[in-house]
């Protein structure tokens, strides 16, 4: 073998493949991270939208950066810095009675809403913000298994229990409640403000294959909550540069730490020898063997794609072709030769279209028969208005989170057109003119999605997020300790638990459980 | 005159405890609003000489404990055990249904080798499901938050029931308790029209769509029944689902307790923070050491309970307490057996369950419907002639039919439901039903058509809510009525709820009004007689 040999394989290079990597070579290990495209990013890694334009990410705002990533990792130190650390949100009306919301998880409201919705949106944010506290620490370990003598963290699992419990008698009876509720009636319960619910209900359901009336929904809503930006929880950050720059500081650090890092190396599969991993096969044929390997790709694509039927058992087989990864978000990326007016909204917030918690649901009952929405919900920024060098002077860039959309239309070029032409009509009724604007367009449906950043189903989550895959049923029942029936072989991925987002979270975790379990 | 238990509302579940309670000694009186007993367990003659069961229309939830307890059979009630059933496909053909697993197996066969293989494991893991749900139906649950003893104690058995499965089986359990029943049968399934078989039992009475997460357990919730001892089998009434509550009132005389029918009550009588009786609609007073209410919470506590008694927040959770209504109903008296062309000559599956929604996605689009506030354009119907089975109920040669339909909302469109409207559901039903067996509405001699506007005017059901409250995990266990309050009592000493809305909910089950009325017995620390505990046996 020509190649020096390492400790560890990572495969992929997002923030989950990057954060194991580091963690692992500051233990010591020598690794290597292999990527299929370009240095760095998974679904921070970007697109070329337009000549003269930047090149845009999937995901383009960071809401859950773990904390203890961006330490270790020392994201600062290496030039990370935010264009808005703390992104206001305006729920734009058709009529230009904007709803601003400012401060972490709209903490103050701006705009005509009763002042029984303000008092009772205080308090129920507060509430939330409490569950989801309580909820972080669980982001920050190997789930539980469900099973004596697991070796499980009790102590760390008794604390979150106890915190839960000192809420009061009240809230900790309010929390089990709530848990598995949903977010239409959680709103329906407090608050009357149609445009506020639907914001709420907006965020709630962003980037889950669950409308505002599904049955645990409220859950994904604590989960985002527990989230935030410099430890300020719930915020929404824009980095300066773009999510793709978050995505490149990090390669930067893990570079710097001493990671092998090698661009457009596809792996094929995963060497397994007497039930054990012992390397990769890139698609150009080359072995490369370690005794430790670590996928960041989706479970299911790693288990499925990488390991094979040959080497797990069937019943293991089975559960990963069932592993639910519905994509049900698009993402939309314009060129525009001005900036779009969105009837006096500020351009520097992030821009809500969701007129109603009801429209949410609209949006989504056609996507549950493979058809497109006609009132398509969005989430809209446009980070040329916070900083230059997205687009050419003077024009700008609108990068959009459609939803919902299918994953297996009947007919995906059709359903793209229909889904681009009804994201316009509701752009263009929020801002008029908006469409005489555009340079070009960029419709990515959750298959387009799947194709560029190897997302099964185009679910931005590596599997989807709800209760039945989270925890310790993340990505699967027995595998949610990041090992597998493979020796050798360990999940890192988005799709494990603690889950979505640009967060990193998994990847340590991993790390974590590697170094606990190996020598 | 004072009695020493007062329970509003001759319902099952008021029945039951009262039937309980009198045998244990008290002096009981049932009042029930209506010229009838029976709540939604009722036979009534709608048209001449055909008796309608004009609310619920079959058993299986009904717990045998109970049957066992209260000498039911003495007092005159037989379940007849249903063959068969069936879903017609929109081409023309048919799934069927039987009581033998093996014949399923074959009829399946017929749709799909792969899936008739599948049922075998579907089968068994459900009546895992069943198997683990069903000893926690006759106790009180427990309160999480709570440190006193008792409650410790019962979470640490239920804690040793999960922790008695393999770490697999409670990680599959959970799913199951948390999935829509449209993806967990994907994950056996995939022939369209076995899938829709089996998700009928996961939108019943329930306001979700088969692709709602939290189906899965519903369907749960009605297969964990069982007739003669065979869990998830369903069986008819003899004489109609009234003859339950006729032989419970029989077994309540029989111990000593009265009925008032027609007599209805305006409001609970508070003193000093206890309930000491009732006040009627009339102006009398009954006096009573304790009021036990089988209506729903929000009724009895929003209604007919004077608000000052109450905390706030309690107040609060029981105004937010689901109660949506999503079904309706149409009886029908029938000149004879309508044809159902897609089956075989002399096939027994018309015998049992019918239906015309032959794929998840169409369900789900009835539901979509209910979600804006319409009833269903294409409904999703549960068709049942017990008449096949049970002669009892009609002349010869004449049938009754029971249709079960959803989803019509509680409001339509906002407003309230208006007799067209009313008309043009029970014609959407009718014609649905045509399509299945030509020559059918040339049969029909009468038909009762029932929204959730009639079903709360006539038997209470707040929004026509049959369960009493929807079965969501956030309404269920100790979350149900609302988290603190899961023990039947209620903020004002000496007033219980006993009906569907508490533990463990809707469905003739009988197990709320038996659990209520074993914490009163416990509360005055008498023993119950006659009351065996829960058992698992499958």
């Amino acid at each position: 073998m020509p190649m020096p040999s390492f400790d560890a394989l990572i495969i992929g290079a997002g923030p989950n493949g990057l954060a194991a990597a580091h963690r692992l070579q500051s233990a010591g290990r020598k690794v290597l991270l292999l990527e299929a495209g370009v240095p760095g990013g998974g679904a921070a890694a970007c697109v070329p939208l337009a000549e003269g334009f930047a090149p845009q990410p999937l995901a383009h705002l960071s809401l859950n950066l773990d904390p203890r990533v961006a330490h270790g990792v020392e994201l600062a130190r290496h030039g990370l810095r935010w264009a808005a650390p703390d992104l206001a949100t305006t729920a734009l009306s058709p009529t230009g009675g904007h709803l601003r919301l400012d401060g972490p998880a709209g903490a103050a409201l701006q705009g005509a809403v009763s002042e029984a919705d303000r008092a009772a949106w205080a308090a129920l944010r507060a509430r939330l913000m409490r569950f989801a506290a309580v909820l972080t620490p669980l982001r920050q370990m190997p789930p539980p298994r469900l099973a004596r003598g697991a070796g499980n963290p009790m102590l760390k699992l008794a604390m979150v229990g106890l915190k839960a419990r000192m809420m009061g008698k009240a809230e900790f009876r309010e929390l089990l409640r709530m848990f598995l509720t949903n977010v239409h009636d959680a709103l329906n319960d407090e608050l009357t403000d149609p445009l506020l619910k639907g914001a709420l209900a907006f965020d709630a359901t962003l980037g889950t294959w669950l409308a505002p009336r599904s049955p645990n929904s409220l859950l994904l809503w604590l989960d985002r909550l527990s989230g935030g930006v410099g430890g300020v929880q719930g915020a929404i950050g824009l980095p300066a540069g773009g999510m793709g720059a978050l995505a490149s500081t990090m390669v930067a650090a893990v570079q710097a730490k001493g990671v092998s890092l090698r661009s457009n190396a596809r792996v094929a599969r995963v060497l397994v020898e007497g039930d054990r991993a012992a390397g990769v096969v890139l698609d150009s044929g080359e072995e490369i063997r370690a005794p430790l390997v670590v996928s960041s790709l989706s479970p299911k694509a790693t288990l499925l794609g990488l390991v094979g039927s040959r080497h797990l058992d069937a019943g293991l087989i089975t559960r990963a072709r069932h592993l639910k990864a519905r994509g049900g978000a698009a993402k939309l990326h314009l060129a525009l030769r001005g900036l779009p007016d969105f009837r006096g909204a500020d351009p520097k917030t992030r821009l809500v279209i969701a007129p109603s918690e009801e429209a949410v649901e609209r949006a989504f009952n056609p996507v549950k028969y493979g058809q497109v929405p006609e009132a398509p919900v969005m989430e809209i920024i446009l980070p040329s208005a916070f900083e230059p060098g997205h687009a050419p002077a003077g024009q700008h860039v609108l990068s959009a989170i459609v939803q919902y959309a299918p994953h297996a239309p009947k007919d995906p070029e059709v359903a793209r057109a229909v889904l681009l032409e009804a994201s316009l009509r509701q752009l263009e009724a929020h801002a008029p003119g908006l469409r005489s604007l555009i340079l070009k367009a960029d419709m990515l449906m959750p298959y387009d999605i799947e194709a560029r950043w190897g997302l099964p189903g185009g679910n931005w989550h590596g599997g989807e997020l709800s209760v039945e895959q989270m925890l310790f049923l993340r990505p699967l029942p027995g595998l949610a300790q990041y090992a597998t029936p493979v020796e050798g072989l360990w999940l890192a991925s988005v799709g494990c638990h603690p889950g979505g987002g640009i967060s990193g979270s998994a990847g340590w975790n991993a790390a974590g459980a590697i170094m606990g379990v190996g020598k | 005159m004072s009695y020493d238990a007062l329970i509003i509302g001759a319902g099952h579940n008021g029945l039951v405890a009262a039937c309980y309670l009198a045998r244990a000694g008290l002096k009981v009186c049932v009042v029930e609003k209506n010229n009838w007993i029976g709540g939604a367990a009722v036979s009534r003659e709608l048209y001449p000489g055909f008796t309608y069961s004009n609310c619920s229309y079959v058993s299986s939830l009904f717990r045998p404990e109970i049957m066992r307890d209260l000498e039911l059979s003495k007092h005159g009630l037989q379940i007849l055990p249903y063959e068969g059933g069936a879903m017609f496909t929109e081409s023309g053909g048919y799934l069927g249904m039987f009581r033998d697993h093996d014949a399923n197996r074959r009829e399946m066969a017929r749709h799909s080798k792969r899936d008739a293989e599948a049922y075998d494991r579907y089968a068994r893991d459900i009546l895992r499901h069943c198997r683990f749900i069903r000893p926690l139906l006759m106790r009180r649950p427990p309160d999480p938050a709570s440190f006193r003893p008792r409650d410790l104690a019962e979470l640490a058995w239920l804690g040793k029931q999960m922790f008695d499965l393999s770490e697999m089986a409670m990680y599959d359990m959970i799913r199951f308790w948390t999935m829509s029943i449209a993806d967990y049968l994907d994950e056996y399934f995939e022939n369209p029209v076995v899938k829709a078989y089996q998700a009928v039992g996961s939108i019943i009475g329930t306001a979700l769509g088969p692709m709602s997460p939290g189906t899965a357990y519903v369907l749960l919730h009605h297969a964990m029944g069982d007739v003669d001892g065979n869990v998830g089998a369903w069986g008819y009434a003899r004489g109609g689902m009234g003859s339950i509550t006729k032989a419970l009132a029989a077994s309540l005389r029989a111990a000593g307790g009265q009925i008032r029918a027609g007599v209805a009550v305006e409001q609970v009588l508070v003193r000093n923070g206890r309930a000491v009786g009732v006040a009627l609609a009339n102006g009398d007073e009954i006096r009573a050491s304790r009021v036990v209410s089988n209506m729903d919470v929000r009724r009895t506590f929003l209604r007919h309970v004077a608000e000052k008694e109450l905390p706030g927040d309690f107040v609060k959770r029981v105004k937010a307490f689901k109660t949506r209504g999503s079904s309706g109903k149409l009886n029908i008296a029938l000149d004879g057996l309508p044809r159902f062309t897609a089956l075989p000559e002399g096939a027994p599956n018309v015998k049992g369950d019918m239906h015309f929604t032959d794929s998840i996605e169409k369900m789900e689009a009835a539901y979509d419907d209910w979600k804006d506030g319409r009833f269903s354009r294409e409904p999703f119907q549960d068709v049942m002639i017990p008449t096949l089975i049970d002669p009892t109920m009609t002349p010869p040669g004449k049938h009754f039919m029971s249709c079960f339909v959803q989803y019509a909302p509680p409001k339509i469109e906002g407003r309230d439901w208006t007799d067209a409207d009313r008309d043009a559901f029970g014609r959407a039903c009718l014609d649905q039903i045509e399509r299945a067996a030509p020559g059918f509405k040339n049969l029909v001699l009468h038909v009762e058509v029932r929204t959730p506007r009639e079903l709360e005017a006539e038997v209470g059901l707040t929004e026509g809510n049959i369960f009493q409250g929807e079965l969501t995990f956030d309404q269920l266990l100790f979350n149900r009525p609302v988290p603190g309050y899961a023990d039947y009592r209620s903020p004002v000493r000496d007033l219980w709820i006993c009906g569907s809305s508490t533990h463990p909910g809707g469905g003739v089950m009988g197990a709320p009004g038996r659990n209520a009325a074993a914490e009163i017995l416990r509360d005055m620390k008498l023993p119950a007689k006659d009351m065996s505990d829960a058992y698992a046996v499958l």
